[in-house]
């Protein structure tokens, strides 16, 4: 079971944060500060594995952002880095060429499409297409709604 | 900020034109961004986000503010709070917004709930009824919504609120649905398994669900089934594989495809099920052979996926029941990874053979090549796992090297749990296979200086416990030690001020306990250097303590150097220094009390501790007949000296520090203030606390290494593995050249590699290959822990000696029999009583002579057939001569003769009657019946008993008067006992009156004492409730008590003992540690975690009451003691 998923930029800007076990605020500072300088700081041509205290860190690098999620130890880090994988997959289909500034400005969106892919810690939904069509099925409501709030009241 | 960010704000707003309606609401978040891009400093960035908040709480709190705007400003909450900045303010808002607000507000809402209350946050209550609504809504996204947020934030109290919709919707029709509501029960299950237990049939008809992916997500819920209980889903193995072939035969629908891999997910999840599934069960092993083998043959596309899924083959085939053509593929398959030029997968490979190295070591024989490529790689985690590799190869004749591997990678590693987990195997391994003295001291002596005030206390301790228990032979236990002294006193000579405290701890007390065997050394110059380590002001109070007790056993002779020290000392702040420097100074001066206190040279086992200070009982019994008060733990003086305090009508919490508490405890294991072995029993006590407290790990860690080394999982696998392997495998030299052959340009470089090769390989060869894999002809580990026969003896030892007194004192815990004697001389409680004495005149003065021969008691038993189990015997009472009236157990109520109940015992009698007790254990109270019997051949009128004690709460419940008892008959009065705050002892009083004759009362007093344990209950939880309560308990208490080494599972010997003693109840077994779970009667519970370390048993006890873990630690010891 994944733990959480951390997005941050190459300068350690957090940019999308997900939490799967209950942790305190302190606990989570800590750790996202933690997860930024260690993978920071990992020198090209290494794995994309990581040890820390009992999980193990499993991160990637796509462009300019880093996408880093911890395991469990009996969990499968290849198949964790296939995850991040479809989520960028994901969020590509959905944002179209996909790049850093989609995620900052559009974050909520981000975590919606999480919400699709990824439950529990789990993973809920592997297929492109489904996911890509419950987050329309959302965000087609949202336009009718909001052409329906903006017509003048009679 | 950087430039790449720079640049593409610059083109920003061509992107934003571009976007639509999700832009247009973002706006006032985009300029947000912006302007934060745009500065340079971070005390600027506050200063925006500062006013930023302003204006939103200004903002929020206006009532004109529409939802819309509302949704725009969470969304720009949610980004502050994700750059570090505290929005809480909008936290309520955020519930605000998902409970009015419409659907996508609603969804903002929720996603800002999601992100901003944890689990736990107060806040979170007024969530429930949105939920609830939500999720029933007839709007799919709604309850989408509502299924999401349930699963992400609700803790386990409010589970049910929502469980029986969350249930309900196992069955809509809708599969996005269906699959959200399996989820949010795989959570569930996590958090509170006993809650969703009435849904396991549900789980079924999800895992046969029509869609697909409903079938997936079931999966989850069932690999977490399966891997606590395998057994009970062995039916289910056949559904599974056929699922997996449906699945490796492309009949999912395509959209399961990832880069044209069948559901690569599934399919993982699958080979996970099978392999816990098939482990150690050969029969059902069979029936996935094929899927297996077929699994194993269509991964060939070369993809991380189909790597992952081999990589979970394997681990399957190696798991499950062995099938040798299954493990060649397997092994083929390793051989891909290992040799793999993509790093990650090289990872990978050396995972997979760690894993397969303990079922069939000759495997790394195989890759020697690349595990010594990879040992020198650049990348830290590829080195580590390496590592890891290795130590499972390790043997005796490879040790030297793989060490030293360890120890220069430990030398250049920062990383704090690394070095703890490593420096652990590196002792591990010394222990295990040291070559010589010399190379074992002087590795420990890295493992201190490196690991220094990381290191697990066990370390420490088990090295000394080594040196001081020894082996067979002394002479060979000399040697170590007199090395051990010699390396000591070069290190000391060095530079010592960056010596880890923990090394200075272990060589003083080392250099105090042997020092005496370096005959060439001059005392002086062993004093000269220990005290000049208390002069550095590095040394810490702790660490002083210890070089003084080690300079109490060194003197003899050297007086003068002492005294100058012992006075020095004497002004110290610290307190305990000031104690120590004393008794150095009295024990330096009278040789005579040192050498009886501090005796050369005794064999370590003779030592005896008298943990119960049983020598002192006969004091304080006469104590106790003299009119002392009884002893109280200073907790409890000091709630008592809050109670008597006028106007103080709530009392105050424990104001002790809690570790004082622990202290006294210390102190009643060590009888005299100097503690015969200072260096272990007085000291370890406080060591291991500070152990426990760093290590314990309590939620649902497995125990993988034990004592000796990784437990074997699968022992059932060596032989067969053994068979093909070593026929192939020719011995490891012969490899080796094989291995060289096909490069002839063989470079110094690679001279060296497989000089390394063979060094780090030797012993995986057909010859010693056997030992690896368990075999009888594995070399004994060289330093093996001699039994401890003193944990047995000194029981037995002592109470030899002290052979009357121990004898008495022993019962003064549970047994108020003895002391039952003092306490009947005082009439004190009888004058009371009396005033209760119903006044009913009998006016039947005659007695009335039934006389019926046959003998009531055999009549009523036979009546009940006697057939009563006695489910919790006292130890103690066992002791007794079987009462007369022992079946009287017969005579308990039809309604109570399930209850557990204890042995009848006899209270007291007089030529009338007699008083019988027995205690019958009820959840809530402890019941205490009183059979009055009369022994005289007349009737006896009016009797009443009145029963009193101070501690603790008493009902009368019936039968407490009787207006008549005819001639040898029995009546039975019951009272409830409560027990609110625990005391380890309580006695109660009371007395009979009764009229033989009209007008004539007489009065017969009782007596006798309860302990703690009639009131213990077990306390039933899962493990995870338990990991979850022991965090939120504050109270408390440590302590060493002995194990039961006489059977062959000490932990679970000793833990069943007190579960007999004490009616607790063992919650789990984890490899050498063990938790346990009590409460007092229905009320404060107290947990217990038990830890082997060595022939120890460290038990921990966390209570919300502050008197209660001292109390059970108190009868845990004597429980033990009287085994």
């Amino acid at each position: 079971m994944m733990h959480f998923l951390l997005l941050f930029s190459r300068q350690g800007k957090l940019r999308l944060q997900k939490w799967f076990l209950p942790l305190p605020e302190r606990e989570r500072k800590k750790i996202v500060k933690d997860m930024t300088t260690m993978v920071l700081s990992r020198k090209p041509r290494t794995c994309n594995f990581l040890h820390w205290k009992d999980l193990k860190i499993v991160y990637k690098r796509y462009a300019s952002l880093y996408f880093c999620c911890a395991l469990e130890n009996q969990d499968n880090e290849l198949l964790a880095l296939e995850i991040l994988h479809r989520y960028v997959e994901l969020l590509d289909k959905y944002f179209g060429n996909v790049c850093e500034l989609d995620i900052i400005f559009n974050f909520e969106k981000a975590y919606f499409i999480l919400d699709e892919f990824l439950m529990g810690g789990e993973i809920q939904e592997t297929s492109k297409q489904s996911i890509a069509k419950s987050v329309e099925a959302s965000d087609m409501l949202q336009e009718t709604m909001e052409e329906y709030m903006s017509k003048p009241a009679f | 900020m950087s430039d790449v960010v720079e640049k593409t704000l610059t083109a920003l707003p061509g992107l934003f034109d571009s976007q639509t309606g999700a832009a247009k609401i973002t706006n006032r978040l985009r300029q947000l961004v912006k302007s934060i891009t745009e500065l340079t400093s971070k005390h600027e960035e506050e200063n925006l986000i500062k006013q930023e908040l302003c204006a939103m709480k200004e903002q929020v709190s206006s009532p004109n503010t529409s939802m819309k705007q509302m949704r725009e400003i969470m969304v720009r909450a949610m980004y502050c709070e994700m750059l570090g900045y505290d929005a809480s303010f909008t936290y309520i808002h955020a519930i605000k917004l998902a409970q009015q607000g419409g659907v996508l507000e609603k969804r903002v809402g929720y996603l800002a709930v999601s992100l901003f209350l944890n689990e736990g946050h107060e806040l979170l209550l007024l969530l429930v009824n949105t939920v609830l609504k939500d999720l029933q809504s007839t709007n799919l996204i709604e309850a989408c919504m509502a299924l999401t947020v349930v699963a992400q934030v609700f803790p386990k109290d409010m589970i049910p609120a929502v469980l029986p919709l969350v249930e309900d919707k196992l069955s809509h029709p809708k599969e996005i649905i269906r699959r959200k509501a399996v989820l949010a029960l795989y959570k569930f299950y996590l958090i509170a398994p006993n809650q969703v237990q009435h849904i396991h049939g549900k789980f079924r008809k999800a895992l046969s669900d029509r869609d697909p992916g409903v079938m997936a997500s079931s999966l989850h819920i069932y690999l977490q089934l399966i891997r606590e209980s395998p057994d009970s889903y062995k039916d289910l193995t056949g559904s599974f594989v056929t699922i997996l072939k449906q699945v490796l035969g492309g009949k999912l629908p395509v959209d399961f495809n990832y880069h044209s891999v069948p559901a690569p997910w599934l399919q993982i999840q699958l080979l996970r099920i099978l392999s816990l599934l098939g482990k150690e069960d050969q029969s059902t092993s069979e029936l996935m052979y094929e899927v297996l083998d077929e699994s194993l043959r269509r991964a060939e596309m070369n993809h991380n996926i189909t790597y992952a899924i081999l990589y979970e083959c394997v681990k399957a085939v190696y798991t499950i029941h062995p099938k040798v053509e299954l493990l060649e593929k397997a092994a083929r398959c390793i051989g891909n990874f290992v040799l793999s030029p993509k790093i990650n997968l090289k990872y990978l490979g050396l995972k997979a053979l760690t894993y397969v190295v303990q079922h069939d070591a000759k495997l790394a024989l195989q890759h020697q090549m690349t595990i010594i490529e990879c040992l020198d790689h650049s990348d830290f985690t590829i080195k580590r796992e390496t590592l890891e590799l290795l130590f499972r190869i390790t043997n005796a004749q490879n040790v030297t090297v793989i060490v030293e591997k360890m120890l220069d990678f430990l030398r250049g590693c920062n990383d704090e749990h690394t070095i703890i987990h490593l420096v652990g195997k590196v002792s591990e391994l010394a222990e295990k296979f040291a070559p010589d003295n010399s190379w074992f001291i002087q590795t420990m002596n890295c493992v201190f200086s490196i690991g220094g005030d990381l290191l697990q206390q066990d370390v420490p301790n088990n090295f000394l416990r080594l040196l001081a228990e020894g082996s067979e032979s002394k002479e060979e236990d000399d040697q170590l030690r007199l090395y051990a002294v010699e390396s000591y006193l070069t290190v000391l000579k060095g530079h010592t001020s960056h010596l880890p405290q923990c090394f200075l701890q272990v060589m003083s007390w080392v250099l105090g306990e042997y020092a005496h065997l370096q005959g060439s050394v001059d005392r002086r110059e062993v004093i000269r250097l220990l005290t000049q380590l208390l002069d550095q002001r590095s040394v810490s109070s702790e660490t002083r303590v210890w070089i003084l007790s080690a300079l109490t056993k060194i003197p003899e002779g050297q007086t003068d150097l002492i005294l100058d020290l012992a006075e020095r000392l004497a002004s110290s702040q610290d307190t305990v220094l000031r104690q120590q420097a004393q008794e150095l100074q009295h024990l330096s001066q009278d040789s005579q009390l040192h050498e009886w206190v501090l005796p050369r040279g005794a064999p370590w086992d003779a030592i005896e501790v008298d943990s119960s200070l049983s020598f002192l009982d006969g004091f304080v019994s006469e104590a106790l007949a003299a009119g002392a008060a009884p002893y109280k733990p200073p907790h409890q003086r000091q709630e008592e000296l809050c109670e008597d305090r006028a106007l103080n009508l709530e009392p105050y919490s424990f104001s002790l520090p809690v570790s004082l508490s622990s202290c006294s405890i210390t102190d009643r294991q060590s009888p005299t203030l100097l503690s015969v072995s200072s260096g272990l029993s007085g000291n370890s006590t406080e060591l291991s606390q500070k152990a426990g407290s760093s290590t314990l790990i309590l939620e649902g860690v497995k125990r993988v290494w034990g004592k000796d080394g990784y437990l074997p999982q699968k022992e059932a696998t060596a032989p067969l593995v053994d068979e093909p392997s070593a026929a192939v495998q020719p011995p490891v030299q012969q490899e080796a050249a094989e291995r060289t052959e096909p490069r002839p340009e063989l470079s110094t470089r690679n001279q060296d590699k497989q000089q390394l090769a063979s060094s780090l390989f030797v012993g995986l060869g057909v010859g010693s290959s056997v030992s690896l894999l368990g075999k009888s002809e594995a070399p004994p580990p060289r330093f093996r822990k001699k039994p401890r026969p003193h944990e047995s003896s000194s029981s037995s030892g002592t109470s030899e000696k002290s052979s009357d007194s121990s004898c008495r004192s022993s019962h003064n815990t549970t047994d108020s029999f003895l002391y039952g004697s003092f306490l009947e001389e005082e009439p004190a409680t009888s004058k009371s009583a009396f005033d209760h004495t119903p006044k009913s005149t009998t006016a039947n003065g005659l007695s009335q002579n039934k006389d019926t021969k046959e003998d009531k008691h055999t009549n009523t038993s036979q009546i009940f057939g006697g057939d009563m189990v006695i489910v919790r015997p006292s130890t103690i009472q066992d002791k007794h001569p079987p009462s007369e009236s022992s079946d009287l157990t017969a005579l308990l109520p039809a309604d109570l003769k399930d209850l557990p109940h204890s042995d009848v015992i006899s209270l007291t009698s007089d030529p009338s009657l007699s008083l019988s007790s027995c205690r019958l254990f009820r959840d809530e109270a402890l019941l205490l019946l009183i059979f009055i019997s009369n022994c005289t051949e007349t009737v006896i009128k009016d009797i009443a008993v009145q029963l009193t004690c101070e501690e603790l709460k008493t009902a009368s419940l019936r039968g407490n008067i009787v207006d008549c008892l005819e001639a040898r008959s029995t009546s039975v009065c019951h009272y409830a006992l409560l027990m609110d705050d625990p005391h380890t002892n309580v006695s109660f009083t009371g007395t009979v009156s009764y009229q033989t004759q009209p007008g004539h009362t007489n009065t017969l007093p009782f007596s006798g004492t309860l302990s703690t344990a009639d009131f213990i209950r077990p306390l039933v939880l899962t493990t995870e409730e338990y990991g979850k309560l022991w965090l939120s308990l504050s109270h408390d208490v440590k302590q060493n008590l002995k194990l039961l080494t006489d059977a062959g599972d000490p932990l679970r010997t000793t833990l069943n003992a007190l579960k007999d003693a004490l009616q607790l109840h063992v919650v789990d077994i984890i490899g050498s540690e063990g938790i346990v779970a009590c409460r007092l009667l229905s009320s404060a519970p107290c947990l217990l975690h038990c830890r082997v370390s060595g022939a120890a048993l460290v038990m921990w006890l966390r209570s919300p009451h502050p008197a209660l873990p001292d109390c059970i630690l108190y009868h845990c010891q004597r429980a033990l003691a009287h085994r």
